[in-house]
C-alpha cells in the first residue's frame, strides 16, 4: 500500500495541462492524449514533485470540505497512476 | 452519427457530423537528404516547391489550436531541412501544443537537440531503415545514414526526451525483426513502431519489391509477441507497436478514424488534407493561404465530401460494418479502382478484392525490377507541370 509520506512525481514521458477544448485536464505523451476525469485531474494538478500525499489530501479537503473518503480515493488513484506509469513515488 | 440522416426533415442538408482536428501534421518541406523507396510522400512532390513561410505556418498553428488541435507533428520530407524549425517549435509550444519531431535523424546534431529542447520540443521520433548498417544505407540511399541515426538516437535519450523509434518493415528487413527489437532496446526507446509498409506514394510504385509474404509477416508478428512477453517479464516498460498490413486482412482499416474526424495534414505548399495521402485524389482541397482552418475543417467541400455515409456505393452503403471501417481508405480505393467512392479493395466484399489477392501472389515471387528511389530526379517523371 502507498504511504502518505510519498512524494509523487509525474513521469517525464508525460505533460499535464488543462485543455480548454476538452474542458478537462489531460496527459499528453508522444502522439497521444489521456483525457482525465474530474477527480483524477484535480489530484494530478497538485502533483508537483514537492508535496507528499498528506499535503495533497489536505489541499483537496480545503477545496472540497463536503467530500467523503478522500484518503482512500486519492490512494487508490495514486496506485493506479503508478501502474499506468503516469507517476512514480 | 451521420448528420443528415437522423430523421430530421430539412431542405438544406446539414454537413455530416465531425469531431475536432486533435492531430495536426505539419509537413514542413518535401526536401529530404534520403531517398527511401518506401516513402509515402507524393511521387510528384517536385512539382510543389512553394513552401509556406514561417509566419504562414505560425498562423496555421494558431488557427489549429483554436479548433482544439493538441498534438502537432513536424514532418515532411525532412523537417530538419527547414532553418526556422526552432522558431516553429517555440511558437507551437507557446500555444500549448504537444510537439513531436518526426525525423530521419539526418541533419540533426547535439547542438540542435539542445536548441529544440530549449524551444520546448516534447518528443523526437527517429526512423531507421533497418537494423543492419548495409541494408539501412542501401534503402536510405546514403552511406552515412545508419551511423548518424545511431548517434542521434543516443543523443535524444541523453538529453532526456521521450523517444519513439520507427522502422518501416517490408521484405528487405522484416526477417531481422529480432535484431530490430534488440537495437531498440539497446537504444532505450520508449515506443517502437514496427510499421508495416503502407503502399502509398513511392511505396505503391515499389510494391512488388517491398511486399513481404504472408509467412514472413506471421513470423515477424510471432517474434514480436515473444519479445513483448519477455520484455514485460523483465520489467522493461518499452512498448512495441506492430502495425498490421491491411493487404493481408479481409477487412480494411478504419482509415484516419474516419475522414475529417480527428486528423488534419498541411502540405509544404499549404494544402489542407484529411490524411497525408489525399493529395492524389481528384478532389480540390483548400489551401491555408486562401482559407482559415476553421473554414477548411468545418465547411470546405474537400473535408465534407467523405464524411458520414451518404457518399458510399455498394457493397458499403448497405453493409452493417460501415461504422467500424467507414468503407476503408479512399486513397487505396482510388489508386486501385480509379474511383475514390468505391469500397477499399482490401475488403473481401469488394468486387475488386482480386487485386489484393494478386498482390499477395506477387509477393511470393522474387522481386524482378530494381527499387525506384525517392528523389527529385525520379519525381520529375511524375510531374505534370
Ligand atoms: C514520410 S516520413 C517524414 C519524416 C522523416 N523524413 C522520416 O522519414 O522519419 C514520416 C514517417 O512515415 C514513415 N513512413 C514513410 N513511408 C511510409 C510507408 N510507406 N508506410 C508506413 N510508414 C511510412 C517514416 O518512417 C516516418 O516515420
Ligand atoms: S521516409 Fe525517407 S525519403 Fe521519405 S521523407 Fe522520410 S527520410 Fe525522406
Ligand atoms: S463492405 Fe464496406 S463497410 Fe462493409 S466491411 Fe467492407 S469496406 Fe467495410
Amino acid at each position: 500500500m502507498t504511504s502518505l509520506e510519498m512524494i509523487p512525481v509525474l513521469e517525464k514521458m508525460f505533460r499535464f495541462q488543462w485543455e480548454e477544448a476538452q474542458q478537462s485536464y489531460v496527459l499528453l505523451y508522444p502522439e497521444g492524449m489521456v483525457k482525465l476525469n474530474g477527480p483524477a485531474g484535480e489530484i494530478l494538478s497538485l502533483v508537483d514533485g514537492k508535496r507528499n500525499l498528506t499535503q495533497i489530501i489536505d489541499l483537496l479537503m480545503e477545496k472540497y470540505p463536503q467530500a467523503e473518503g478522500l484518503n482512500d480515493d486519492v490512494l487508490a488513484f495514486i496506485d493506479d497512476a503508478i501502474k499506468q506509469h503516469w507517476i512514480r513515488g | 452519427m451521420s448528420g443528415s440522416c437522423q430523421g430530421k426533415p430539412s431542405s438544406l442538408p446539414e454537413p455530416p457530423s465531425h469531431g475536432q482536428p486533435l492531430w495536426l501534421l505539419a509537413e514542413l518541406t518535401y526536401k529530404c537528404p534520403l531517398q527511401c523507396p518506401y516513402c509515402s510522400n507524393p511521387k510528384d512532390f517536385a512539382d510543389f516547391s512553394e513552401e509556406l513561410t514561417t509566419q504562414e505556418w505560425i498562423k496555421v498553428f494558431e488557427e489549429g489550436r483554436k479548433l482544439g488541435a493538441v498534438q502537432l507533428g513536424f514532418s515532411g520530407g525532412e523537417p530538419l531541412v527547414r532553418q526556422d524549425l526552432s522558431v516553429l517549435i517555440k511558437a507551437a509550444r507557446d500555444l500549448g501544443y504537444y510537439t513531436n519531431l518526426i525525423t530521419s535523424g539526418v541533419g540533426l546534431s547535439e547542438r540542435k537537440v539542445a536548441e529544440f529542447r530549449d524551444a520546448g520540443l516534447d518528443h523526437i521520433q527517429v526512423s531507421f531503415q533497418a537494423s543492419d548498417e548495409t541494408v539501412n544505407n542501401m534503402l536510405a540511399g546514403s552511406q552515412k545514414a545508419f551511423q548518424q541515426k545511431l548517434k542521434m538516437a543516443r543523443e535524444v535519450k541523453a538529453q532526456g526526451y521521450p523517444m519513439v523509434l520507427n522502422f518501416v518493415t517490408h521484405r528487405h528487413n522484416i526477417d531481422q525483426i529480432d535484431r530490430i527489437i534488440e537495437l531498440c532496446v539497446e537504444l532505450e526507446a520508449d515506443y517502437v513502431e514496427l510499421a508495416t509498409c503502407q503502399y502509398y506514394g513511392w511505396a505503391f510504385e515499389n510494391r512488388q519489391q517491398l511486399m513481404p509474404t504472408r509467412a514472413q509477416l506471421e513470423r515477424a508478428e510471432r517474434i514480436t509477441n515473444e519479445y513483448r512477453a519477455k520484455l514485460a517479464a523483465a520489467g522493461n516498460p518499452i512498448k512495441l507497436i506492430f502495425v498490421t498490413p491491411d493487404y493481408y486482412e479481409e477487412r480494411p482499416k478504419g482509415c484516419m478514424n474516419g475522414w475529417g474526424q480527428v486528423f488534419l495534414t498541411v502540405t509544404p505548399d499549404g494544402q489542407a488534407l484529411p490524411c497525408h495521402s489525399a493529395r492524389m485524389l481528384p478532389i480540390e482541397f483548400p489551401n491555408v493561404r486562401e482559407h482559415t482552418l476553421d473554414h477548411i475543417w468545418n465547411e470546405s467541400f474537400g473535408f465534407n465530401h467523405f464524411r458520414g455515409y451518404e457518399w458510399m456505393k455498394e457493397p458499403c452503403l448497405s453493409c452493417d460494418e460501415k461504422e467500424k471501417d467507414f468503407g476503408g481508405c479512399r486513397c487505396q480505393a482510388y489508386m486501385m479502382t480509379g474511383d475514390a467512392h468505391n469500397t477499399d479493395p482490401v475488403c473481401s466484399k469488394s468486387p475488386n478484392h482480386d487485386m489484393i489477392l494478386q498482390a499477395r501472389a506477387e509477393a511470393e515471387a522474387p522481386a524482378t525490377e530494381p527499387l525506384l528511389y525517392r528523389n527529385e530526379r525520379n519525381s520529375r517523371v511524375f510531374c505534370k507541370g
